[in-house]
């Protein structure tokens, strides 16, 4: 799925470099369930957005599914996104002024999907969060859990093969937390890869792979079936 | 969902900065709009009092000040009717017609008339409201064609035969008399009717329709019958020219001036000028107005989507990590541009052209048509400026770093 070659990012900030991944060099294979743990300034961050397309390294090779992944242009790499990469953010980040429903669509349209296969293919994923029942209101109507759940059926939506999740369960009280791990321990037993940055222990027992990432290097600290 | 669900429920998500964008570009284009039509339907009365008017250029005897031009044949002051002969045969560019004309006092039954003398076929060219009477028809003699050369379609012979031409086609006898409306109304009379004048039996052949000019209140007859009657002998108080109007305004009354150093030659073209440039000052006050309304509208609606992008930030990010692309952002941001310009356009070209409408008979004593092009140019600015104004914040959007969704960003 994932091969890293010895990837190294630099930012530069007010005019020093931080290394934010140095010489990170790792492999995700298909139905991996892997979780990044370490401190935050870690690099945690800059790895999920290198690996989602959205951050070029500074050196390093980082090839998805045996392609370059920039050697692809931005708007390939949108499109890649869209298609086969899915996203679990840790502020949920619905689109306010949407409903439930049409958050859900969002990626659908953005894929080129019909409105008609948006509308069933959003109720569909909206009925396996529970969350049917709520299709037509706005985020702000809903409590945080709920709207997490809508979050991971908007993550759902294409189908992608690997699903990203930046501390999924940061914000989220122990009864929800719950909830959200069992909604990506589902996806992942329905094949796909998820790759997990998080600071939550009880989350990170969840994954098949714990790698801790400090000062930017990276280390694997187990390797076992996820829960 | 599509983009345009997008870009609609976004926009109502706050109306308010929306709103106040909105309401420059609506009021750029209503001024527009308003001031273009009311300016346009004054420039249409202009070219329609000038239709009416006929003449456009007189020549007058150098004693003669011209305080009203209506009244320019009425001060008694005369000039050899030779002159019309020498305007004729100069072949001026842009001169349509020439009518030359001589007013004397007299009376009907003791009720006091301007009989004015005139040459009918040249009357009939140079007022357009005589013409369709079927009364005076026939071939004119003096017809030259607006703006062309009189040397290109007339023969050095037929030029010099024209003002004689003239008269032995006219069918306004030695006798006939045609009434203003006015004045038939005075003397009681109508076409066949005999009225005693100077002395002589005159036929009525015709009454002229109400024109609104002082036309209506004269008695006319041939102008060698008001020379003869009045023993005045071979003069004329004035020449009408009508000339082709850039010609009027330009090199024709240098020509004039030229043929006759003697004379005073005024052209109607300098009142009507200064009409017009009043005329052009107010399209051009009008287009400042919208220019700096517009600017307004571009600077609010700039300023909002700049605010928008900054709000927008992390919903933005959320959609380009969700595979938005850059050109998806920037139609978002540009599509709601769009939806303000047109929606700016629409308004303020109904407002305007209602207002006009209005406005124009009410306050000015215009009556204003509405004409199609305005609003179209009002939609398309409108729309312009609004796209051009979001064409920064579009960019700035889709430059946006989609990492910023990131719990640590």
């Amino acid at each position: 799925m994932y091969e890293l070659h010895s990837v190294t990012h630099v930012y530069a900030r007010r005019g020093h470099h931080v290394t934010a991944l140095d010489q990170c060099s790792l492999e995700i294979h298909p139905g991996d369930f892997v979780a990044i743990v370490g401190p935050s300034g870690s690099g945690k961050t800059t790895l999920l957005s290198v690996l989602g397309g959205m951050l070029a390294p500074s050196s390093g090779r980082v090839l998805f599914d045996g392609r370059s992944l920039y050697d692809l242009n931005v708007e390939q790499r949108a499109s890649l996104r869209g298609e086969k990469i899915g996203f679990v953010f840790q502020s949920f980040d619905l689109i306010s002024w949407l409903s439930a429903r049409e958050n859900v669509q969002v990626p659908l349209m953005l894929a080129g999907r019909s409105s008609e296969y948006q509308c069933r293919r959003a109720i569909e994923l909206l009925k396996r969060v529970g969350l049917a029942d709520w299709s037509g209101h706005r985020p702000s109507e809903m409590s945080r859990g709920q709207q997490q759940r809508v979050a991971l059926a908007r993550t759902l939506a294409n189908e992608p093969q690997v699903i990203l999740a930046d501390e999924p369960t940061g914000n989220l009280d122990t009864e929800t937390r719950q909830l959200v791990m069992a909604c990506l321990k589902e996806f992942h037993q329905d094949g796909r890869t998820i790759v997990m940055v998080t600071h939550d222990e009880v989350a990170a027992a969840f994954a098949g792979r714990r790698i801790r990432l400090a000062s930017g290097v990276l280390q694997e600290l187990s390797l076992r079936n996820a829960a | 969902m599509r983009l345009r669900t997008m870009i609609w429920k976004e926009l109502w998500q706050q109306p308010a900065p929306m709103l106040t964008s909105l309401a420059a570009v609506t009021l750029g284009v209503t001024a527009l709009v308003t001031i273009q039509h009311i300016t346009v339907s004054s420039e249409e009365k202009i070219a329609g009092d000038m239709e009416s008017l006929g003449a456009n250029v007189l020549v007058l005897p150098p004693q003669v000040s011209l305080q009203d031009y209506y009244a320019a044949d009425m001060h008694r002051e005369a000039m050899p009717e030779e002159y019309v002969t020498r305007l004729d045969l100069a072949r001026m560019a842009g001169v349509e017609n020439l009518a030359p004309r001589l007013c004397v006092e007299a009376a009907v039954d003791s009720i006091p008339v301007t009989l004015t003398g005139i040459l009918p076929h040249n009357e009939i060219q140079a007022r357009s409201a005589w013409q369709g009477l079927g009364m005076l028809d026939g071939p004119v003699g003096t017809e030259r064609g607006c703006c062309r050369a009189r040397g290109a379609d007339a023969g050095v012979g037929d030029a010099a035969a024209a003002p004689a031409a003239g008269r032995t086609i006219q069918k306004l006898g030695r006798r006939e008399l045609i009434l203003g409306a006015d004045a038939a109304a005075r003397l009681e009379a109508c076409a066949g009717d005999r009225l005693q004048l100077l002395g002589e039996d005159f036929r009525v052949l015709a009454v002229l329709p109400a024109t609104g000019t002082i036309d209506d209140s004269r008695v006319f007859a041939h102008l060698h019958t008001v020379q003869e009657l009045s023993d005045a002998g071979p003069v004329v108080n004035v020449i009408e020219i009508m000339a082709c109007c850039e010609d009027a305004a330009g090199s024709l009354i240098r020509s004039l001036s030229r043929e006759l150093p003697n004379m005073r030659v005024i052209t109607i073209a300098q009142v009507v000028e200064a009409q017009l440039a009043v005329n052009g000052l107010m399209s051009r006050l009008s287009w400042v107005f919208f220019f700096v309304l517009l600017l307004v509208g571009a600077a609010s609606i700039a300023g909002v989507m700049y605010a928008n992008v900054a709000e927008r930030r992390r919903e933005i990010g959320t959609l380009m990590a969700l595979g938005a692309t850059r050109g998806f952002v920037t139609r978002l941001f540009l599509g709601k541009a769009i939806v303000l310009g047109l929606t700016g356009g629409l308004v303020g070209s109904v407002i305007g052209t209602v207002a006009a409408v209005i406005v124009g008979p009410q306050l000015l004593e215009i009556a204003v048509r509405p004409v199609p092009e305005l609003p179209a140019v009002g939609l398309a600015a409108a729309t312009g400026v609004a796209v051009l104004a979001s064409v920064l914040p579009a960019r700035r959007a889709a430059g946006l770093d989609p990492c910023l969704v990131f719990s640590e960003s």
